[in-house]
């Protein structure tokens, strides 16, 4: 039973969670609040393998509630930045990322808008994301969706590899790159499509095909058949969710939060 | 003075710095930098550097001083302020010179200078923009496989400058925290390591044998330790004190103008380190900082 009074936020949990559900005991990563709770959710129902730590330096024994502390964490092991790229790059972790573009590869940017040298908005850098990138999977977020983010031709500043055979070294795809999930406001693609093209695996209640395609800068693939609608949240889903997320920091991440199913907005 | 006393102001310091230098800034953003040195520096004529760091208020406060010439970095963020305002305007303006790196990288062209090798290899920066930059070439796999890597090159520095929490008069020191981030080998990659340190006590206090673990490098790397109560703040330097939140929001609001930033350095950089430890509550509110959730 799915109950009808599930936020955006909430759909977009769920659909997060997918991503980690088979990966086993690997350390999962979900950068902002919404990726976070699913690697939280995926943990509590279908992948209790899964080890998360608490946003600074420790695994964490239970998931830690993005937001204040409402209770007291207790630590599990260690996750201080050396020992990060010592799991990252056995390939032992799954990130759910938020970059600012995303291109029809799968290149991620969170550098500069705008030219390297002199870029029109500079941003964080390349972090961990080059790295990241070829060493074990990601799946990303992006809690906006349009062809500012979804941009046309490359990304402005490639920090994550991605699909483009133009760019791999002797023909080859890197040896780790495996592109998982991409979740928005508006549907869940994959990269799926023919020679990993980015396709839609499901929209959210309410959006249609043509919407998320007009606000994508390159053309989507889409699932064979009527593409279905993303999985509303279970009662227990959502029972769980409310549990996870004591600080309701989840109301605060899309405008308004609004209801998961459009159709139902005021 | 004894032969082992390498006890130095922070000004003493950074008058052993130059024009021109290849400077690394150890901690990570908002935790563990050593502000009282980049303070000193800001009050100094030094110009034309190259800083190489993890970047938080370090290189934001660099960059607003106009003291960077080149930066190598893989991010310049205030974790809770994710933009640092004073590196941004620097980048939009052109007015650095950048080498970007992903983080993993700059630990690995750290390490490759820590073992005086030339290079060391990696996948890392592969399929990016990061090896289109110049300054990467590429080697391949003598072995069977053949493969092509990025030959991640030495990041040779001139001097280490960097925050622990304690340390004897001899350079022995104690990293409390529980990251000690990279600055293992930032000391390791320079001929020159400069440590501030919240408190310098006896080789007996240190009690070497419960906290060896925090122990974070040999002495025979530590050049000179400065006594500098508060000299990771506003970042943390837990367990002594956390980030001080409210400080970064002034420090953020130093970038709104030109005499902004002039009002923040005439309170908090053109004084003595003493007199900032006083404008900023003294040791007692810095210790009663709250634990900001990351």
């Amino acid at each position: 039973m799915s109950d009808a009074s599930y936020s955006l936020a909430e759909l977009v949990i769920v659909a997060c969670a997918e991503a980690w559900r088979h990966d086993g005991e690997v350390m999962a990563t979900g950068i902002g609040p919404l990726p976070r709770l699913g690697t939280a959710l995926a943990r509590k129902s279908f992948n209790p393998w899964l080890q998360t730590t608490d946003g600074e330096v420790y695994y964490a024994s239970e998931p830690v509630p993005p937001g204040k502390r409402v209770a007291s964490v207790e630590i599990e092991g260690v996750a201080n930045y050396d020992r990060v790229f010592s799991a990252l790059w056995g390939g032992r972790r799954h990130a759910m990322v938020g970059p600012v573009q995303l291109d029809r590869f799968g290149q991620a940017n969170i550098s500069v808008i705008g030219d390297h040298a002199k870029p029109k908005a500079a941003m964080l850098g390349a972090r961990g994301f080059p790295g990241n990138s070829i060493s074990h999977p990601n799946s990303f977020f992006l809690a906006s969706h349009n062809s500012r983010a979804f941009v046309p031709g490359e990304v402005d500043f490639v920090c994550m590899a991605g699909y483009n055979p133009a760019r791999y070294l002797n023909g080859r795809a890197p040896a780790g790159l495996d592109l998982r999930l991409i979740v928005t406001n508006l549907c869940v693609m994959d990269f799926g499509g023919p020679e990993h093209a980015i396709r839609v695996v499901s929209l959210h209640p309410g959006v249609a095909f043509e919407e998320v395609q007009d606000n994508t800068g390159f053309p989507l693939a889409q699932v064979e058949g009527e593409i279905p609608a993303t999985a509303a949240p279970t009662a227990e889903q959502l029972a769980l969710i409310a549990r996870l997320d004591p600080n309701n920091v989840r109301a605060t991440v899309f405008k308004d939060n609004p209801p998961g199913d459009r159709r139902l907005a005021a | 003075m004894t032969e082992l006393d390498k006890r130095m102001t922070v000004d003493a310091i950074v008058d052993q710095l130059s024009d021109g230098m290849t400077i690394g800034i150890g901690g990570w953003a908002t935790r563990r930098k050593p502000m009282g040195l980049v303070r000193a520096m800001l009050r100094s004529d030094l110009k034309d550097l190259t800083i190489v760091s993890y970047g938080g208020p370090d290189v934001g406060m660099l960059c607003a001083a106009g003291k960077v010439r080149k930066l190598v970095f893989a991010f310049v963020s205030l974790d809770h302020y994710p933009l640092e305002p004073h590196f941004r305007a620097a980048r939009q303006a052109g007015a650095i010179e950048i080498w970007e790196l992903d983080e993993g990288m700059f630990h690995w062209g750290l390490r490759a200078a820590a073992m005086r090798l030339p290079f060391l290899p990696t996948r890392i920066g592969i399929g990016t923009d990061v090896i289109t930059q110049s300054g990467f070439r590429m080697v391949k796999s003598p072995y069977d496989d053949g493969e092509e890597l990025v030959a991640m090159p030495a990041i040779n520095l001139d001097v280490a400058l960097i925050h622990a929490h304690r340390s004897d008069e001899k350079g022995n020191l104690l990293t409390l925290s529980p990251d000690p981030f990279f600055d293992e080998l930032f000391v390791r990659a320079a001929p020159r390591a400069y440590a501030s340190v919240e408190r310098i006590v006896s080789t007996s206090e240190l009690d070497m044998a419960a906290n060896a673990r925090f122990a974070l490098v040999e002495r025979a790397r530590i050049t000179g330790v400065a006594e500098v109560p508060l000299g990771a703040h506003p970042t943390s330097a837990a367990p002594d004190y956390h980030l001080d939140l409210g400080h970064l929001k002034a420090y953020v609001e130093s970038a709104t103008s030109p005499e902004a930033w002039q009002g923040y350095c005439a309170r908090f950089v053109d004084v003595t380190e003493a007199a900032y430890g006083d404008a900023v509550g003294g040791l007692a509110a810095a210790a009663a900082l709250p634990h900001p959730v990351y």
